[in-house]
């Protein structure tokens, strides 16, 4: 009974074996790992489970602050994280630019270290200009930051939940809600979690889209194809040409780029329409709402050219009826109202994720 | 103080104007070069000072054709007591001060102002730059010719464009007479939008609105066919892109009176800098990116809009390398990409960047020299020739520099009140020793070596 | 490093079998039971609890499993970055619930398992079952039903196997040679979970 033996390799405990320093912030998708990806997807399902319950509230991240502070209107986004800290029991306290001290001129700044000054564990923020949770994540050492969508540039959470759909429609990753459809596409050659052989075609103004950009790092990363169709006046300059003074980013890399929806549509798994704002047609991006719709709707017939269970996403608002069509809105392939769902799961995920990861 | 008489020993002098690259001393008093070759112990004059110039380079003061001093009007920025004190750190002897002040440099009584707080605060030489329209509105021309008798050396609005084609004109054909340029900061506004960064694959990435290159070009190409058309002075200031150098030097093929300056920032880093890395490659933004100290009027650019420059400016197409040294305060970069102020503060780095050129061997430390020197002075006009020489009789206005010193960018130290740099943390390679004004030393690092003073035999 | 085996393959498969006795005997019988492993190992434990009773008295215990991550008090310090399923189909209202981990010690986990159960719904009754009880609680805890008790120190650590993880059933005392390791371990501060 008392046997004695050697261990050859020091057997640090496997949780030490995870050598990834704790993550911070989640500022976009461009410094996730394919693996980092994973696991929050795969944290997000059990989040999932927590939503099902009759009690909806788990002490996970009790005594813990949360302060939403938007700079631009928002429901989903901002109710989604609220319920997202709540049902982690965390406090979650909204803040917008109006009606705070942000509408008196107060710097976004010395905003964000009041705010840290007050104790607070985590911010989430949404701005109208780019890089603006990066300001914050270089200058409060004692916050985590997390971005609701900055400017022209990314919206993280968005796009993680628009991975967790598609995961979990096409029962990749794990237990799915439709395993067979996963077959029928042909999932065997895929890893568990990895998409590869996908092919997602993103609708619309992509220049302008924040949604777009996290999209595509969070696609590309986990393997799936993606095609950018739309205007090309409303496509990132450097994603059209490589010549010139323009050399072509790592998205450029990462994408194809079609016009012709008819064509880019053609075998695709996922199609993602994008919020049009109605002012580019005012601002020569366009020349008319008509012929956008003519081109660029995505409709039933188009549709038609997908796989015949492809999905199709919209990160909302949606305008009806200009970048998607009623009846594809409230279809049977669309999954917007399964994105809200899950973008609270996903939320959670990220919330936990960052406490957990948090020095003391 | 009246100037000590000084002989800097050994060093390698570097006079553009007299094609001069030698190894020798230089004697310097009255607050004039009186010679340089060998001055043997027999022949200094009794008293004179001896400096180890072993190991550095000698050349005439750098002469900086463009850069902001931010005062009257913005002295929470930078001052010319401030600017100065920079610029004879960086090894300037002279500065072209850009009239975006409050007031503009559009009346001479601000030209005055500024020559009078100049006599009173600044170690080294300061020259106005005036307006070319009223209240840099460009709407009406500035009194350019009372401004000129007045002192200044050049036009430009800088800061904006003189965007009306029609003014611009007008502009150069009304101081055709008057022997100076006209500088125009060229950025088509239609063009340029919200640009707040060079357009391309950083932009895209970080979802900054971008500036295209044509918005830099076309207003060149419309500036050159006025130049062409009036016979005036054209100055191009700061080119940034590729395509600028080649209409610059198809302009200048065809006889046009055009010159064209350029950057240490647009000759030595990318875009690639927005990600916050210092020009490290970089797959991910991460928390660093937006680096607010690289947004810059014109931006910064490609690797190959670098390299397109650096060819320009050593093939002589760009007749000198100026500053566009624009001082902030520190609010006013800790906002977002969007809302930072464009500028960086130059003054103190530019020797320091643009060695990496002469070092990376792109560029001779001849031409280098050159370009700092003689090439401003070209584009002021003759009379100011004798601030490129060191022709005996000419004043004393040097800088002595060692090409091989490296040091780390603190702006803790920078005299300027501008500490907006991204090159802060970097290792440069070359740094200035000692800058003399008029003979005085107005700049002395801890480098600077004087020799125990000697009998004569 | 060294080990030293406390229970072999046998003395699981024993154990386990005199816990599934004296459960039905406690109980009589398997009415309202239903077994509730803990992540990761209690969840094995539970599965092998509810095969014996299969065996002993052909009637199938429904087995549920329980992720206590959301219910630690020390989340910074040591919760998974993955968060397991937690199942509990058949809920826990008016049941009784055999809980079951692999190793008791300083009682945070049952704590937190308690806390994450009644979330569930208000069971009849919650009972303890522990392969190894290596003492120094820090909470008023005990367990119902126990495989093995063993009086460690407590900077050793207790290493249980089992096949379904780890491809062997045993459990061992691991002693570090090193003092610096034994502070190592400390200053992370693993418990009863340092078997994971």
């Amino acid at each position: 009974m008392s046997l004695s033996r050697t261990i050859e390799t020091p057997n640090i405990d496997d949780a030490l074996a995870v050598a990834r320093p704790p993550r911070k912030h989640v500022l976009d998708l461009d410094d996730f790992s394919r693996e980092e990806i994973s696991e929050v997807l795969e944290s997000a399902r059990s989040m999932k489970e927590v939503l099902g319950r009759d009690i909806k509230k788990v002490p996970a991240l009790r005594g813990r602050v949360i302060v939403t502070l938007f700079y631009e209107a928002s429901t989903r986004t901002r109710i989604s994280f609220e319920e997202a800290g709540k049902v982690l029991s965390a406090d979650v306290i909204n803040m917008s630019a109006s009606g705070s001290s942000a509408e008196k001129g107060e710097s976004l700044l010395n905003t964000g270290l009041t705010i840290q000054a007050m104790g607070v564990d985590t911010i989430v923020i949404r701005h109208p200009h780019s890089g603006a949770p990066y300001l914050l994540a270089q200058h409060l050492n004692k916050v985590s930051i997390i971005n609701a969508g900055d400017g022209l540039h990314a919206h993280p959470t968005q796009a993680l939940l628009d991975l967790y759909t598609v995961q979990d429609k096409l029962g990749v990753g794990g237990q799915g809600s439709d395993s067979q459809g996963a077959d029928s596409r042909g999932s065997d050659s895929r890893g568990s979690d990895s998409m590869e052989g996908l092919k997602v075609v993103i609708v619309g103004d992509v220049l302008h889209s924040r949604v777009a950009r996290s999209n595509i790092w969070g696609f590309a990363k986990m393997g799936a194809k993606v095609v950018l169709s739309g205007p090309n006046t409303l496509m990132p300059p450097d994603l059209l040409r490589s010549k010139g003074n323009i050399a072509r980013s790592q998205i450029a890399s990462m994408v194809e780029v079609d016009t012709n929806l008819d064509r880019a549509i053609e075998g695709a798994d996922v199609v993602m329409a994008l919020r049009l704002q109605q002012e580019r047609q005012n601002a020569g991006f366009l020349p008319s709402l008509r012929e956008y719709i003519r081109r660029w709707q995505v409709t039933d017939d188009r549709l038609a050219k997908a796989k015949p269970k492809a999905m199709v996403m919209h990160p909302g608002p949606m305008n009806e009826g200009i970048e998607i069509s009623n009846s594809i809105a409230h279809g049977g392939s669309s999954v917007i109202e399964e994105q809200v769902t899950n973008g609270v799961a996903v939320r959670m995920a990220l919330l936990y994720k960052l406490t957990i990861g948090a020095p003391e | 103080m009246e100037t000590d008489n000084i002989v800097i020993r050994r060093a390698r002098i570097i006079d553009p104007r007299r094609q001069l690259d030698r190894v020798g001393d230089v004697l310097i008093g009255g607050g004039q070069i009186l010679g340089t070759g060998r001055v043997g112990v027999d022949r200094r004059p009794e008293g004179c000072r001896v400096i180890d110039g072993s190991g550095l380079v000698v050349s005439p003061g750098f002469i900086d054709l463009h850069c902001h001093l931010r005062e009257p009007g913005f002295e929470y920025k930078e001052t010319i007591a401030a600017g100065s004190k920079a610029g004879a750190k960086g090894g300037f002897t002279t500065l072209c001060c850009m009239p975006n002040t409050n007031p503009p440099i559009d009346t001479a009584a601000v030209v005055e102002f500024i020559h009078q707080r100049a006599r009173q605060d600044s170690l080294i030489r300061i020259l106005p730059i005036g307006c070319v329209t009223k209240g840099r509105k460009g709407h009406e021309l500035a009194e350019m010719e009372e401004l000129a008798s007045a002192g200044v050396v050049a036009f430009s609005d800088d800061g904006d464009p003189v965007y009306d084609a029609n003014i611009m004109r007008l502009a150069l054909t009304y101081s055709s007479d008057l022997g100076l340029s006209i500088s125009n900061h060229c950025q088509e506004r239609s063009l340029s939008c919200n640009g707040v960064m060079a357009e391309g694959s950083v932009a895209t990435h970080l979802g900054l609105d971008g500036i295209p290159a044509a918005a830099e070009e076309a207003m060149i190409a419309r500036d050159i066919a006025l130049a062409e058309a009036t016979g005036g002075r054209l100055h191009v200031a700061h080119l940034s892109t590729a395509g600028s150098v080649s209409l610059v030097r198809q302009a200048k093929e065809r006889g046009i009176s055009v010159t064209a300056e350029v950057c240490p920032h647009h000759l030595t880093i990318t875009d690639q800098w927005v990600f916050g890395s210092k020009g490290q490659p970089t797959a991910a933004a991460g928390g660093l990116a937006y680096d607010t100290s690289t947004k810059v009027y014109p931006p910064l650019r490609s690797q190959r809009d670098v390299d397109a420059l650096v060819t320009g400016l050593a093939d002589g197409v760009i007749d000198c390398i100026a500053t566009d040294h624009a001082p902030h305060d520190v609010t006013s970069k800790q906002v977002t990409y969007q809302d930072a102020a464009f500028g960086i503060s130059v003054l103190e780095t530019a020797l320091g960047s643009l060695l990496q050129l002469v070092h990376g061997r792109k560029l001779s430390m001849g031409a280098m020299v050159e370009r700092l020197t003689n090439g401003p002075a070209r584009v002021l006009g003759e009379s100011f020739a004798d601030l490129a020489s060191m022709e005996p009789g000419t004043p004393a206005d040097i800088v002595l520099f060692d090409p091989n010193a490296e040091w780390t960018v603190d702006t803790s130290e920078f005299e300027s009140k501008g500490k907006n740099t991204p090159l802060e943390g970097t290792v440069l390679k070359g740094r200035v020793v000692a800058t003399f004004a008029a003979g005085n030393i107005v700049y002395e690092s801890p480098e600077l070596r004087f020799e125990a003073p000697r009998a004569k035999p | 490093m060294q080990e030293r085996l406390i229970m072999t393959q046998e003395d699981v498969r024993r154990a386990l079998a005199r816990v599934a006795h004296e459960i039905l005997e406690r109980n009589r019988g398997t009415d309202d039971l239903i077994i509730v492993g803990i992540h990761t190992r209690g969840v094995y434990l539970a599965r092998r609890l509810a095969a014996n009773l299969m065996e002993f008295e052909g009637v199938e215990v429904p087995v549920a499993t329980l992720d206590i991550s959301f219910y630690r008090d020390d989340l910074r310090a040591r919760a998974p970055s993955k968060i397991q399923p937690t199942d509990i189909p058949m809920g826990i209202q008016d049941k009784r619930v055999i809980l079951v981990d692999d190793v008791l010690y300083t009682g945070r986990t049952v704590r937190a398992a308690l806390d994450a159960l009644v979330d569930f719904g208000r069971p009849a009754q919650v009972q303890l079952a522990i392969l190894l009880d290596r003492g120094h609680r820090e909470l008023p805890i005990r367990a119902d039903y126990v495989g093995q008790n063993l009086p460690t120190a407590i900077g050793e650590r207790v290493k249980v196997r089992l096949i379904e993880t780890d491809g062997i059933d045993e459990v061992a005392l691991v002693i570090d040679d090193e003092i610096e390791e034994e502070e190592l371990f400390e200053d992370l501060d693993l418990e009863e979970d340092d078997d994971e």
